[in-house]
């Protein structure tokens, strides 16, 4: 599967990432590169091998279901970028 | 006491427990070594009033008799663990400014311990990288150089900041992760002690996220009874990393008695490689010898998978990273891109992570995002983790016929010179070729400081051990070390 410059911008959408037309035939580039060498992978017989979900078999803990922590809106608040009045400030979502 | 920044975690400790020093002594000699080591850039966020009240503070419980594991030993942590009120920026610009509110369960169990923090770390960008070029921060230096050639040598990464600083005497030990060989292959380029410790024995908990699967924290050391000293402070079960082993934690120290007679080491064939240098391959057979000579029987075994390990990597790292990075959003902490007019939450979405993101970050976001697309799942990542199951039962079929450790080389090389690596990716990539086997798998495996090659250079080995038995292959190790007699130290040009 060859990356083209049309999938290089989708990706970078997908990714939230802004790249500039210019830079898209390089990052194409590279991701071909990449996906060149992930491709050995099709060598590999996985016929009935599960996907790993954990490496240590292990049950995921579970803690009751409580409020145990909260009321920390200030603390939560002191590293955004743009906080106002208890929220968090982002350009304008709905017309 | 002389150069009390070159003692170990061992010396430091016994000394001042009695009384031949105080941690207010140690600190101020590491304090001192980090001002000159500028030319390093492994300190990136100095905190020395930090440093000089925890040490004070250290010298009255050890006066008290009270004195636990880590009591007044000045050690340096990776800038990926979160450090409540100090700058914790995993090496990113997206990060600039940050101060957790928090500690990181990892350095809150060392600080609990009395360890006394002298600063952050540099590393690669967010952990993604095997020379610490990625860094916002710069290249952290290796303070080895090949003879008397000046050309600045990487200290290989993401841990680059943690191995220049143990390596150059600036602190006692250091805090690493390894995510593919971020602890073991920098210890390996600098000549120390690197575990990564089975996959859940640390607690994630408040270090930022790369791959969740695959990340481990654990300690970057003068030596094998330092690492266990330290890696033995770190973890422990926490109920925050719904992933972190409720296990008890082992005495791993007293388990270092050296004798490791009748214990079965592994040879793996799949790890001599086309193409690897001589020095590598002899170095790895005087290896397998110190352990024979030791006692240990050495069998000859195939781990099928391997050469697919790397491939499998790059596919599940940047998967888990392209998800755990969708937090950089420019929204709740850290850098926000100045916005045009009209500019909308997409464009600012896009322009914060354009700008605070490296170009190697962007790189493995964009391919994990493409392995995880609709039409590419099925190809790309859940292949990945069935070839990762099988990369696993290789090492299962091992332990099963009685393998207690496994030997390889811990690097494919050297270390390299600073922006020599860069032709393409891959050849970066290539660097994680002996270590990434082990996070696939959630083993522990350790770095050992074996020899040096024609230029003088450190080069180390790795013991892969079997899951939650670090003690034993710290004492396997520690076997090792005592024959390797791995002494040189860089010479000091910084």
């Amino acid at each position: 599967m060859s990356i083209d410059e049309t999938t290089a911008a989708r990706v970078a959408k997908l990714a939230r990432i802004k790249v500039e037309p210019e830079a898209l035939p390089v990052l194409a580039a590279e991701f071909n590169t990449i996906l060149g060498f992930i491709e050995q992978l099709e060598e590999v017989d996985v016929e009935g091998v599960e996907p790993m979900t954990s490496v240590t078999p292990q049950r995921l803990k579970r803690r009751a279901d409580v409020v145990n922590d909260g009321g920390q809106q200030e603390a939560v608040m002191r590293n955004a970028p743009d906080a106002r009045e208890g929220f968090f400030a982002v350009p304008k979502v709905v017309e | 006491m002389a150069d009390l920044n070159k003692l170990g975690l061992a010396e430091a400790r016994d000394a001042l427990r009695a009384g031949d020093v105080t941690s207010v002594e140690l600190t101020e000699a590491c304090l001192g070594a980090i001002e000159g080591a500028g030319a390093l850039n492994a300190f990136v966020h100095d905190t020395p009033e930090i440093a000089r009240d925890q040490a004070a503070a250290a010298d009255t419980r050890i006066k008290a008799g009270d004195a636990p594991a880590m009591c007044g030993l000045p050690i340096g942590i990776k800038d990926l663990f979160c450090t409540k009120g100090v700058p914790s920026q995993a090496g990113s610009r997206i990060l600039e400014g940050f101060l957790p509110e928090y500690e990181s369960t990892v350095s809150g169990n060392l600080l609990g311990a009395g360890a006394v923090m002298l600063g952050k770390l540099n590393m690669d960008e967010f952990a993604m990288g095997s020379s610490n070029e990625t860094s916002v921060y710069g290249n952290a230096v290796n303070p080895w150089r090949r003879g008397n050639d000046t050309a600045e040598l990487t200290p290989g990464g993401s841990s680059g900041g943690s191995a220049s600083a143990v390596a150059a005497d600036l602190c006692l030990a250091a805090t690493g992760t390894d995510t593919g060989g971020s602890i073991r292959q920098p210890a390996a380029f600098t000549g120390i002690t690197g575990i990564k410790p089975t996959y859940g024995r640390c607690s994630r908990w408040g270090i930022v996220a790369f791959a969740s699967s695959l990340d481990q924290a654990g300690p970057m050391t003068k030596s094998v009874r330092d690492a266990a000293i330290m890696l033995e402070a770190m973890c422990g079960h926490d109920p925050k990393d719904s992933t972190s082993a409720d296990l008890p934690v082992p005495n791993f120290e007293a388990m270092l008695t050296g004798d490791i007679k009748g214990k079965k080491i592994g040879i793996p064939k799949e790890y001599r490689m086309d193409g690897m240098p001589a020095e590598i391959e002899t170095l790895w057979s005087e290896g397998t010898a110190m352990l024979r000579d030791a006692g240990a029987e050495i069998v000859d075994i195939s781990l099928p998978h391997t050469k697919y390990a790397l491939p499998a990597y790059y596919v599940i790292a940047p998967a888990e990273a392209s998800s755990n990075l969708a937090r950089y959003d420019g929204v709740r902490y850290g850098h926000r891109a100045t916005l045009d007019q009209g500019d909308g939450i997409t464009e600012m979405y896009e322009k914060t992570r354009a700008e605070g993101f490296g170009a190697e970050v962007q790189r493995r976001v964009m391919i994990g995002t493409y392995v995880l697309s609709a039409g590419f799942y099925d190809a790309y990542y859940n292949r990945a983790r069935k070839v990762r199951t099988l990369i696993k039962k290789d090492f299962e079929d091992v332990f099963a016929q009685g393998i207690d450790a496994i030997l390889t080389p811990a690097t494919p090389s050297a270390a390299f010179g600073l922006g020599e690596a860069w032709d393409d990716p891959v050849q970066m990539y290539l660097n994680d070729v002996f270590t990434v086997t082990v996070n696939m798998a959630g083993l522990p495996g350790i770095s050992v400081p074996a020899g040096t090659d024609a230029n003088g250079l450190p080069l180390g080995l790795q013991l892969i051990g079997r899951p939650w038995e670090e003690g034993d292959l710290l004492n396997t190790a520690y076997a090792l070390e005592a024959r390797a007699g791995f002494v040189a130290k860089p010479q000091k040009w910084w």
